[in-house]
């Protein structure tokens, strides 16, 4: 499903990080929003492999292409380094700026924009206020460009708030509003703001919490999450994650740990029907798309934010040795 | 009033009593009697209105009191009218609190009502709380101040911790019920359930599945296994499978299990031990917890299945699949709570396996999150409705709807009592036409003439209050969000639902006029609730100078301008204004 630029809506309420924010960009698409893809690939963040990264902003016209070169996982420092550029961008960005092309939505945000920023910060996943940083990013950029183009449409399969009905209140599309839906923040599935007071469903105090990432697949209907504190080694998880995606994959499927040099294990699914790899990735706490199985348990669990089962296809840019990409990190 | 005097002249004993035709001449002893067999407090109201006999034989009578709004009416008051009460319900905030529409510190604390009870009510056994602030030092006042406490139910509730929890298990020897559930509270650890006398068998319900801290297993199992009368075990998600086992075999006299953790691995006799132990719980009827429950052990399940009448799966992450499984083998399933995770294939499921179904709720499992666009759709609830005539009552989270699908949803099934219906994207229309909702909406109140309770959403012009004011007769409770176009909707839901009871809304183009449209109608309703509505200061102080006897209170947020009243709550209120409202509780 193509959902090209509505993350940008969101301002800074996405959970999506930014490397799947350009990841999406990149989907083919018709018409206008391939236009509007014209518009961002110049200044957006991109990953890729170092030395690779000039071709591609070159080529930023070609959206249909893109999807299949486009690189992950790229060497720790380059990424850093590109982001680095927009670290005023982050600092700047609160949790409350506005698309101004949107101004319902700059109300509705300004009004009850102020819970998103403070609390659960230290929630499982990705927090709110990290990605706020990270969209306002995006947005900043972007922003620069002429905001009212990049406005998108909905897509068709994106359903759309409609604004033209002669609401006095005209909520933003997808924009999260305080207390909506109503559901209780007592539930630990949600990754709501919880109140304070309910800290210990939060990636706690005490360590004693729980540490909810979402997983995803490729091709998958739906995002699953997982408490990595339930795991206490990569086998552990590989399995968990095998049990639980296994439905999404025909013939057999199995994790296989592949021993590296370095004795840290790599994971594959092997999907037979499509005959493609998957792979294990993850996005740490700076928001790079990162290979399972790199970094001691500890450390992994102490960054991981999100995984990713990825095609091993879209994800030329990670090292096929998790030692060779050791090697570049610092 | 005729046909009783007709049976004071006709008795038996109207020589005994004195010669009259007032009603009340029927001896008070016998009178009382007769009326402490009254349960329903509904019934009890009726009586009590008869004639100050009958509403004085009442009071004395009635044990059991509710208070659906605590700040209706003072612990005086009540003390005052009733004087025998064991069991006490009470409610606090407004049910928005829940999705934290209402700051911390508003109010609804316990302990001044505590006070009130510890002189009037010395022997009060039962205290069920709802959306009420409670303090530990409350939780400890309440153990040292009713010896023959019993039941303490505290659900929604904020402001203790498991400190608390400890002096409710030390003191309350009497205790026969301790059901905690989905609170705003500090969980400091599991030794409060140590803190039961080792002597102590009286228990029957106990609820704790909502805490996160462990327990001791070997503190829960002795308890488990000295009250033999225990009928309602809730642990929480520390207790794992193989200690499950050994509990169930302890009570297999169960009627109500929550289970812990779901997703130990486990060996073939494990497996079997546990399916034994569900096999000996001939009396269990509803099952909850199976926290990561997966398709490799829910069939432990199975052998309890064929009499499961409530399933709550609503912390059980499952696919449809599982769902379909395990649905399988419970074919007398009147209530069913899932995730959506289960999507439309695995109610499809539910309805081709439950035709006895009743109540349905389905959460999101992930609501908040945008990138989350699955989980079920308009084709679950028409492929349930098809298979479960007689359901009742629904709560359904989706992401989509049509006008067609409810319209075929309830003309399978018109006997809905509770229709919650949210569209989780909000004013969102009809996926496939691009219309408003209204239709749907109309379709429920034309066709489900028992409708007690209704929540709307997605796109909904005037036209879907219009509908409601028409045809909703009975309806009681409404809830209303990102809805209407003009004051004219609420309008027509303040004319014409003459049962209406409670009406919360926010996000609505309604303003003063539609607010004052109600000037009388408040009276006979418990509250209402508006918030980022277009009402403004001015309209709410018309409503307050207008109607002495309601409670109209504003709370600001705090970028609006001074005439805009944010948020206003408004209710009926014996006890006069609030005396204990925070600084941002304007009442008015």
């Amino acid at each position: 499903m193509s959902m090209p630029l509505a993350e940008h809506d969101y301002i800074g309420l996405s959970e999506v990080p930014s490397m799947e924010n350009s990841e999406r960009i990149t989907v083919p698409s018709e018409g206008i929003e391939r236009s509007k893809g014209l518009n961002l690939k110049a200044t957006e963040l991109r990953l890729g492999l170092p030395g690779s990264e000039s071709p591609e902003r070159d080529s930023g016209h070609g959206g249909v292409e893109e999807k299949t070169v486009h690189p992950l996982g790229v060497p720790k420092n380059l990424v850093s380094g590109a982001k680095r550029g927009f670290s005023d961008t982050i600092d700047g960005g609160s949790g409350k700026w506005v698309f101004s092309g949107n101004v319902g939505s700059g109300v509705d945000l300004a009004k009850n924009g102020g819970f998103l920023s403070p609390r659960g910060v230290n929630g499982c996943g990705k927090t709110l206020g990290v990605t706020g940083s990270e969209a306002n990013t995006q947005q900043s950029v972007v922003a620069s460009n002429g905001v009212k183009e990049v406005v998108p449409p909905s897509p068709e399969k994106k359903p759309q708030i409609s604004v033209a009905n002669g609401h006095g209140v005209a909520p933003a599309a997808k924009a999260q509003v305080v207390g909506w839906p109503p559901i209780r923040s007592f539930r630990k599935n949600s990754m709501a703001i919880n109140p304070p007071k309910n800290d210990d469903h939060v990636d706690g105090k005490s360590g004693s919490g729980c540490l909810y990432v979402k997983v995803s697949m490729d091709g998958a209907p739906y995002l699953r999450k997982v408490d990595l504190k339930t795991y206490s080694s990569y086998k552990e998880m590989s399995l968990a994650l095998e049990k639980m995606f296994s439905c999404f994959t025909i013939g057999h499927c199995g994790f296989h740990g592949v021993p590296t040099r370095d004795g840290l294990s790599e994971s594959r699914l092997i999907d037979l029907l499509h005959g493609s790899e998957y792979v294990l990735t993850y996005e740490d706490k700076d928001g790079d798309s990162m290979l399972v199985g790199d970094v001691p348990w500890e450390m992994f669990t102490d960054s991981c934010r999100r995984l990713r089962i990825m095609k091993s296809s879209d994800a030329i840019g990670l090292a096929p040795r998790a030692a060779e990409k050791c090697k570049n990190h610092n | 009033m005729d046909s009783i005097s007709k049976k004071t002249k006709d008795s038996p004993n109207s020589t005994d009593s004195p010669e009259s035709t007032h009603p009340s001449s029927f001896p008070d002893e016998v009178l009382e009697g007769v009326l402490s067999l009254l349960s329903f407090n509904k019934d009890r109201s009726s009586v009590s209105l008869v004639c100050k006999d009958w509403y004085n034989a009442e009071r004395w009578t009635r044990t059991k009191v509710f208070i659906g709004n605590c700040y209706s009416v003072s612990p005086e008051i009540v003390a005052r009218r009733f004087p025998k009460i064991r069991s006490i319900i009470l409610k606090g905030k407004p049910r928005f609190s829940d999705f934290n529409l209402v700051p911390e510190n508003w109010g609804a604390d316990i302990q001044s009502w505590l006070v009130v009870f510890a002189r009037v009510y010395p022997f009060l056994e039962e205290l069920r709380l709802k959306r009420m602030t409670v303090s530990d030092e409350s939780l400890e006042f309440l153990a040292a101040s009713f010896p023959g406490f019993k039941a303490l139910s505290l659900s929604s509730c904020d402001g203790f911790s498991t400190d608390g929890l400890k002096a409710i298990a030390t003191h309350c020897k009497n205790l026969i019920e301790l059901d905690i559930q989905d609170n705003g509270m500090d969980d400091f650890g599991g030794g409060w359930l140590s803190c039961f006398p080792e002597n102590f068998a009286s228990l029957e319900v106990l609820n704790f599945a909502s805490l996160n801290s462990e327990v001791n297993f070997d503190a829960l199992e002795r308890l488990v296994t000295r009250c033999k009368s225990l009928k309602v075990l809730r642990v929480n998600k520390g207790i794992t499978l193989e200690q499950l086992q050994r509990l169930l075999m302890r009570a297999p006299q169960l009627m109500e299990l929550g289970t812990g953790s779901f997703q130990q691995d486990l060996t073939p006799r494990q497996c079997a031990e546990l399916e034994s132990a569900f096999s000996n719980c001939k009396n269990l009827h509803t099952v909850s917890g199976l926290w990561e429950a997966n398709s490799l052990n829910l069939p432990i399940l199975y052998p309890a299945c064929a009499s499961l009448v409530f399933l709550n799966l609503i912390d059980a992450t499952l696919q449809s699949g599982e769902l379909a499984k395990l649905l399988a083998h419970c074919p007398n399933l009147r209530r069913l709570w899932v995730q959506d995770t289960v999507e439309d294939k695995g109610l499809e499921a539910v309805g081709s396996c439950c035709p006895l179904l009743e109540e349905l709720r389905v959460f999101p499992a992930d609501p908040f999150d945008p990138d989350i666009l699955h989980g079920v759709t308009e084709s679950g609830f028409v492929a349930v409705s098809r298979g479960c005539r007689r359901l009742r009552y629904v709560l359904y989270f989706c992401r989509q709807m049509t006008n067609a699908a409810v319209a075929t949803i309830v003309q399978n099934c018109p006997d809905f009592t509770h229709f919650r219906l949210c569209i989780i994207n909000p004013g969102q229309p009809d996926h496939l036409t691009n219309e408003p909702m209204d239709e749907a909406f109309g379709a429920v109140v034309k066709t489900c003439t028992k409708l007690q309770r209704l929540s709307v959403s997605g796109l909904l012009t005037d036209l879907t209050f219009e509908y409601i004011g028409k045809y909703a007769k009975n309806l009681e409770t409404l809830s209303v969000a990102f809805a209407g176009s003009s004051d004219r909707g609420m309008q027509c839901v303040l004319g014409g639902c003459s049962k209406l009871r409670k009406l919360e809304i926010r996000d609505c183009p309604f303003g003063n006029a539609a607010l004052l449209s109600g000037l009388e109608k408040y009276e006979s309703m418990r509250s209402l609730w508006m918030s980022a509505c277009n009402v403004t200061m001015n309209g709410c102080r018309l409503l307050a100078r207008e109607m002495p006897w309601l409670n109209v209170e504003v709370m600001k947020d705090e970028e609006s301008d001074d005439s805009h009243a944010d948020k206003v709550y408004v209710y009926r209120s014996v006890a006069g204004p609030r005396r204990d409202a925070p600084p941002f509780v304007m009442t008015l």
